[in-house]
This record gives C-alpha cells, structure tokens and sequence, in this order.
C-alpha cells in the first residue's frame, strides 16, 4: 500500500485551494485525485462571468477563475495530480481506493481532504410524476451538453426551479435561439441569486411563475408538455388553477446536494437533510485527519467562499499532519 | 423465399426464452420485435422477482408453471451467467385471521408443489427481520422465492439464442399476417408476415406480444380475447438502504393482485411497489401522486421506516391481463398458430416453463424437434464492477485498462463494460442503462450521460445528434451547433 501525507479528493476550485493552502502551510506531499481528464471541475462548463468579485476582485468567467488555480497547482511538483482517478472506497483510518485507466491503487494518507463538491437534486427526489420522456436534463447536464459539447437540447424550454444554474441556463437557452417559456418556481420568491434573477430573467422578460409546480410531465419519446399548478403558501396545490405548457424540454434546477457518499462509507455521520458532514467546526468531519471542504461541505452561493474556507481546510490539514509528528 | 421454421412475435422474456429453448432443435428461428431494442415492452418494468409459486390457486396455469419456472430458472441463470438470488419471501400476517389466511396459502403451496414452505412466529420475525413493523404476528416463509434481473435475464437469453442460430429482428413491427394453404398437399402450408420493415414467412407463428397478443391473434382470426393493461408503479430507493429488509416481504395477496410489496432487487436497490390499476391506454407509463401516496402508505404498513427521501427513480409498467390466468394454447383453426397471452405475474419466473410447454406444443403439432449436434448451453458471464471484489477488479484492469476509465460514477460502470454492452447489442441510452446499470443510481446520469452519449456515437458510428434514450423519437440533442 502506497503511503501519502496528504490525499485531496476533487480538482475543482476546493480541492485546488486546499492543496495550494496545504502546500503553502507546508505539507510536501500532496496528491490530488480527480475524476475528470481536466481541472478545475465544474467551473470549466460555467462559461457566464461573475465569479472571483470577492476573492480577486475581478469579474471573471468560471474557466478563467479555474485557470488562475490550475496554473499554480501545475507549477508545483510536491503538488501530484492525478486525473481520470475515481475512488471507489474510503475506510475510517484514512486509506481509500481509486482506479484510473490501467491502475486500481490503495492509499494510507496521514490526512485526506475531501472536495468532492455536490450533485443535483433529481426530478425525482422531488417526486414530479408523469411519464419519462427523452427532453429532461438537470440545468447541469444541460449547461455541458451545450457549453463543453456544443449541442442544443430542446427549442422549447420549461425551467423547473429556480435555482442559480437554472436561471443561467435559461438566459443561455435564449443565447443559443430557443425559446425560454416559463421558470416554475414552487416557493414565494426565486431562490437565485438578486443579480441572476435580474440579468438571466427579467432582462429577458422570461415568465417566472413563483409559487408554482409541476403536476405532471407528459410526451411518451419527448416530452410534449408539462400541466403547472399554483400552490398555497403551504404549498399544497390550488384546485382550478391548472394550465398546460407545450414545450419539448424540462430543465430540472432544484436545489444541490453535497457529495459525501465516500465519507459516509468512512463512517461519518451525514446531516440526513442536507448530506452535510454532521460537524461543529467548519471543514471537520467526526474522523480526525479527514476533512471536507467546498460544496461537498455545505452548498455555497459563491465560488469566491469556497476557495476561502477550503484553503482553510487546507491549513487544517496540514496542521493535523505535524501534530502527527 | 427463405420460409423460416417458427416465428416468434415480441421480444420480451417470454419471446426470448421460447427464441432459447428451441434455438437446442434444428430449426430456423425469427424473433420480431417492434421497439428499438429487446426488453422495451413489459419485461422492462418487472420487479424481478422469482416467485416460490404460493400466490396461485393450486389448479391454476400459472401456478404450475411458476412452481416449475422457479425450478428452471436456477439452471438458466447459471448457463447464461445471470445472477439468481435466492433470497425468500415472506407473506406478513397482522392478525389471526390473516394467520389463518397463511394456512390456505400453506396448503395451495403444498398442492403445487413448492417446497419448504413454513409458518414462522413474532420472534423468528424479530430476529431475521428487524425493521418489519413490530404488530407482525406470522408470516408464511417460502424460502424458494429469489431475485433476478430482468433485463439482463431477456438480453442474455437473447444472446444465447443468437449464437444457436437464432436471427432476432428490431424494430420490426408486425402489421398483418397471413396463411398460405397450397391446394396441393405436398405444398405445406406457411404464414406470411407482414412487418413495418419486411415480410418474413414461418411454418410456425408464436404470438408472445405481450400487451398487443390480442391484435395479433385477431390478425388470423383468433382474437376470442382481449388483453387490459393493469398498470404497476413501482418506486426504486437508494442503494444505501439494500439492507432494508432481508427478504422479499408480501402482504397478504388480493384478488387482482400480489399486493404492494417492499422488493429485494439483483441490483441492491429496494423497490417498492406496484400499484394495479386498470388503464385505457396501452401506452400509458406515467407515474401519479396518487400512486406514490398509496404505495408508501401501504409499505409503511409493512416496514415502518420508510421514507420517500430515499427514492432516487421510479417508472410505471403495464401487466396485460386476460382473465385470472395464463394463455398458452394451439389455435386448432389456425394450425401452427400459438397464442401466449396474459402473461401478467409470475411471467418471468414462469417463463422458461412456458417456452418448453411451447416446444411440447409444437411437437404435437407436427414441428420435428430434432436436438443441434452442438448446442451452446453456456454463455460467458458479462462482467459487471459493481458485483465483484476490487481484487478482481485489479486483474481486470491490468488486462484492459479501461475497466479504469469509471463512466458511471453512482453505480460505478466502467468505459469497458458500456463498450461491451454495445458490442452485446444496446443502441440506446436506456439499452445501456438496463444492462450496465450506467445512469440508474442518485444522479440519475446528470454526470454520465453526455460521456454515454459519446461512447453509442463512436461505437455505432453515429452521430450525438442520433443518440436515442429508447429509439427514434426519443434523440437527447436536436442540434450540433458547429455544424449546423
């Protein structure tokens, strides 16, 4: 078994903070795994400005903040990066397992940090029935297929959340020619951020429809249309107030959740809720020497706050690794 | 012309194990199937169970053929490589007139002929199936049920059958049929198929096309039936809670139905369901509110802590129903003419039995069944990550390193296996899914899908734009934007 000091899991922006802050707080030996073939995680598909306003002071796009990150974790050779690499396994006393094309390896890490960001609620976690057509895409796999592959999902567009990658990925819609038809919002108020709601939304005089779902999804190959409902502010649903909506493409942005299955299999406990690492102080976890950083932590509004505490993660780590010694 | 000897209309578990077991004779075999791939009609929404054969009134078709199915099944399973469970089910009882209820089920059981059967107590409850509701009193044990997965079972069938000759065409809906008696007697006579594709001609037609038997049947003038889809939703929970229960856990069964059961599936995941409702439209695979309500109401009745945080899927099937029980019969004024109809619960388990009670058919009806000099009983097993020790999993990679390249991060599914799953023959993202498990987890392919996609468009040498989640109709992108 191959023994590391320092194991981060996720080269997105929390996992290149953390390695940069662990390597400035003095850990030599440092792996960073990451399942993609690139870094920086899923700022490479956010191609909209507005990230880096608090940390650089700058507006940039997520590649360019992404960039600015990768550039530094290249040029230090204590920092190793691994890509293609998928950890299958996470024990309590700090040992994980990843495979990469052609490796299955075993590592004992002194501390590991985890920064494995998070995952999209499901139209099915929200429980919308109906059938299950071809033309139903998280915002997320939307925002690739179009941003990374240069593919156009649907024409006729249905956003079913408002959450921040939904409202972006409406004003994209209308970018690339389709038609945003409506933002179905089933809470009082949109749950973006102000400045998303006003560039993505109003400025495109898309319809938002708050306090508002889903009743059901129709179209057998495609969907073809979707029945909408008002709600109370209980959010049970206003009997006569059902309208249809044609379109041939639900965008589901429904809220995040972080990624801590690995840590879990560890054994730490997860906030049932929000999948959150039950934990009194940031980043900690209940397993001395591993931590969680970034998304995988708690779900952040803004990039710029994540690379702040998972470089603080980082610090963390690197100072459990000399009270080793 | 070429005059195949038997063809077989519907490609799902009962089409293809009938397509397998006679795939043993000398004969030419044509499997018609009208959806893009096997396995895309009934057989995809099945809860995979193996049933002991308790459920069925001792005189009954489908009772025998299950007792006889779950005994088959255990052979095929380990021909073809496809993982058979025998995890055992329990048929919970509340009060004493429920255990009395139990009795009779014990005593039918017996009848048919299902061994092991036995009554077990509140305390062997407790012990070997801690989170059932504690009010249980009884249950009946009937250790022979177990699990499988459907449509690994159809697609290894399938393959299996190919290699022993079998030729299987997709896509290929059958639209009318006719019957071609020579004046002259030393002309046999032969049915000409017309299909959305081709015409194709057989000695011997098996009508195994599920919801649409009756069409089919009514096409030679044989429809004395009519099928009803009696639709099913079933919800698939998360893979952390695989140790909900133990067994596969009944209520006591209905008149219409098995009852809403919490399910053992060959993947992990719990599945809970289904609900039985009459429906009009043959097509229609949507799930309801309703339907959710009634089945976590239901479960919870049986296993307490349920909590519908924990459904990550969840799909709507149809049963075709004609009357109480299975039709598996000659039509003498058709001769050659089968009819397989009604093929509702326990189909899967019972297939395998129906397709020799099928072969049995044809021998009497004149079809010389004379065994190949070589037959391939045996396939090899399809490898799945999710199913073996990382130890293996190490060899494996060194032999090709892209059992590495994880796609799927959920279920862990590997470059190589979606690969071979295409080789194998799935065309579609939901072929992929059915037979990897690529995209069936909690993300539910937000992650995996566009790198899916890329895969089926190298490997089948088609472009994103024709991509597919279940055939034409249903592509995921409508335009490439650089070339557009």
């Amino acid at each position: 078994m191959i023994k590391r000091d320092l194991v981060i899991v996720g080269a997105g922006p929390a996992g290149m903070a953390a390695a940069l802050s662990a390597y400035e707080s003095g850990v030599k030996d440092i792996l960073l795994l990451e399942r993609d073939q690139f870094l920086g995680g899923i700022l490479n598909q956010c191609i909209h400005p507005g990230f880096g306003i608090n940390y650089f002071k700058e507006i940039l796009t997520g590649p360019e903040y992404a960039d600015r990150f990768i550039k530094k974790v290249k040029t230090l050779k204590s920092i190793e990066v691994s890509l293609k690499s998928f950890v299958v396994r996470m024990t309590g006393n700090l040992v994980l397992t990843y495979l990469k094309p052609g490796v299955l390896e075993e590592i004992s890490a002194k501390s590991i940090i985890m920064a494995t960001g998070c995952r999209e609620r499901t139209r099915e976690m929200v429980h919308i029935p109906g059938t299950r057509p071809a033309g139903i895409f998280s915002a997320g796999l939307a925002q690739k297929l179009i941003n990374i592959e240069g593919f156009l999902p649907g024409r006729e567009v249905v956003v079913v959340g408002s959450g921040d990658i939904g409202l972006i990925m409406a004003r994209r819609f209308i970018l690339e020619g389709a038609n945003v038809k409506a933002v179905v919002e089933i809470q009082e108020q949109s749950r973006g951020l102000l400045r998303n709601q006003v560039q993505c939304i109003e400025d495109f005089d898309i319809p938002m429809y708050l306090s508002h779902k889903i009743l059901k999804i129709y179209g057998k190959d495609r969907v073809s249309k979707v029945r909408v409902v008002k709600v109370d502010n209980q959010g049970n649903t206003i009997e006569g107030t059902e309208f249809d909506i044609t379109c041939d493409t639900l965008l589901i942005s429904v809220g995040l959740i972080p990624e801590n299955e690995l840590i879990e299999m560890a054994g730490v406990a997860l906030d049932k809720k929000t999948n959150s690492p039950v934990s009194r102080e940031v980043n900690k976890t209940s397993i001395p020497g591993l931590f969680v950083c970034g998304n995988a932590y708690k779900v952040y509004d803004l990039v710029d706050s994540v690379t702040s505490d998972s470089e603080l993660a980082g610090c963390l780590a690197a100072q459990y690794i000399r009270s080793l010694k | 012309m070429e005059i195949f000897d038997v063809a077989v209309i519907g490609g799902g578990v009962v089409g293809t194990a009938i397509a397998r077991e006679l795939s043993r004779y000398k004969l030419t075999i044509a499997l018609l199937e009208k959806e893009e791939e096997l396995a895309f009609g009934v057989s995809k929404s099945n809860s995979g169970i193996i049933h002991p054969g308790i459920q069925h009134p001792s005189g009954s078709l489908k009772g025998r053929l299950c007792v006889q199915g779950n005994l088959l099944i255990r052979r095929i399973a380990r021909e073809l490589g496809v993982d058979f469970q025998e995890v055992g089910e329990l048929v919970v009882a509340f009060t004493k007139e429920e255990i009395k209820r139990l009795h009779a089920l014990k005593k039918e059981g017996r009848l048919l002929g299902v061994p092991r059967l036995e009554i077990v107590g509140q305390s062997w409850l407790r012990k070997h199936e801690p989170n059932l509701n504690k009010k249980a009193l009884a249950a009946l044990y009937a250790p022979t049920a177990g699990i499988i997965s459907p449509y690994r079972l159809v697609y290894d069938l399938a393959e299996n059958a190919v290699k022993n000759g079998v030729r299987i065409f997709l896509k290929t809906k059958v639209e009318n049929i006719f019957w071609f008696k020579h004046p002259q007697a030393q002309f046999k006579p032969y049915f000409e198929i017309i299909s959305s594709r081709k015409t194709y001609q057989a000695r011997y037609v098996i009508n195994a096309a599920g919801l649409y038997a009756d069409d089919i049947s009514r096409m030679v003038g044989c429809g004395d039936f009519t099928v009803t889809a009696r639709k099913g939703e079933e919800f698939i929970l998360d893979k952390k809670k695989q140790y909900l229960t133990n067994h596969l856990i009944f209520p006591l069964p209905t008149k219409t139905s098995k009852g809403i059961l919490i399910i053992k599936t060959a993947d992990g995941n719990p599945m809970i369901g289904p609900t039985a409702d009459m429906v009009e439209d043959k097509e229609d695979l949507s799930t309801t509110d309703a339907g959710r309500r009634k089945v976590f109401a239901s479960a919870r009745k049986l296993v307490p802590s349920l909590d519908e945080n924990d459904i990550i899927a969840y799909f709507a099937g149809l049963r075709p129903v004609v009357g109480d029980d299975f039709i598996v019969r000659h039509e003498d004024e058709m001769p050659g003419f089968i009819t397989i109809a009604g093929i509702q619960s326990p189909g899967l388990t019972a297939s395998s039995a129906i397709a020799l009670m099928v072969s049995g058919i044809l021998k009497k009806h004149g079809l010389p069944l004379k065994k190949k000099a070589v037959f391939h009983k045996t396939r090899e097993k399809t490898t799945h990550l999710f199913a073996i020790p990382f130890s293996e999993t190490k060899k494996l990679i060194k032999k090709d390193q892209n059992y590495g390249d994880i796609v799927c991060r959920c279920e862990m599914v590997s470059a190589k296996e979606i690969k071979d799953s295409i080789n194998r023959g799935a065309q579609t993202l939901d072929g992929i899914k059915f037979r990897t498990r690529a995209q069936a987890g909690r993300c539910h392919g937000s992650f995996c899908t566009t790198r899916i996609m890329k895969i089926l468009s190298e490997e089948l040498k088609i472009p994103l734009t024709a991509v597919t989640k279940r055939g034409c109709g249903s592509e995921i992108v409508i335009k490439d934007r650089a070339n557009d």
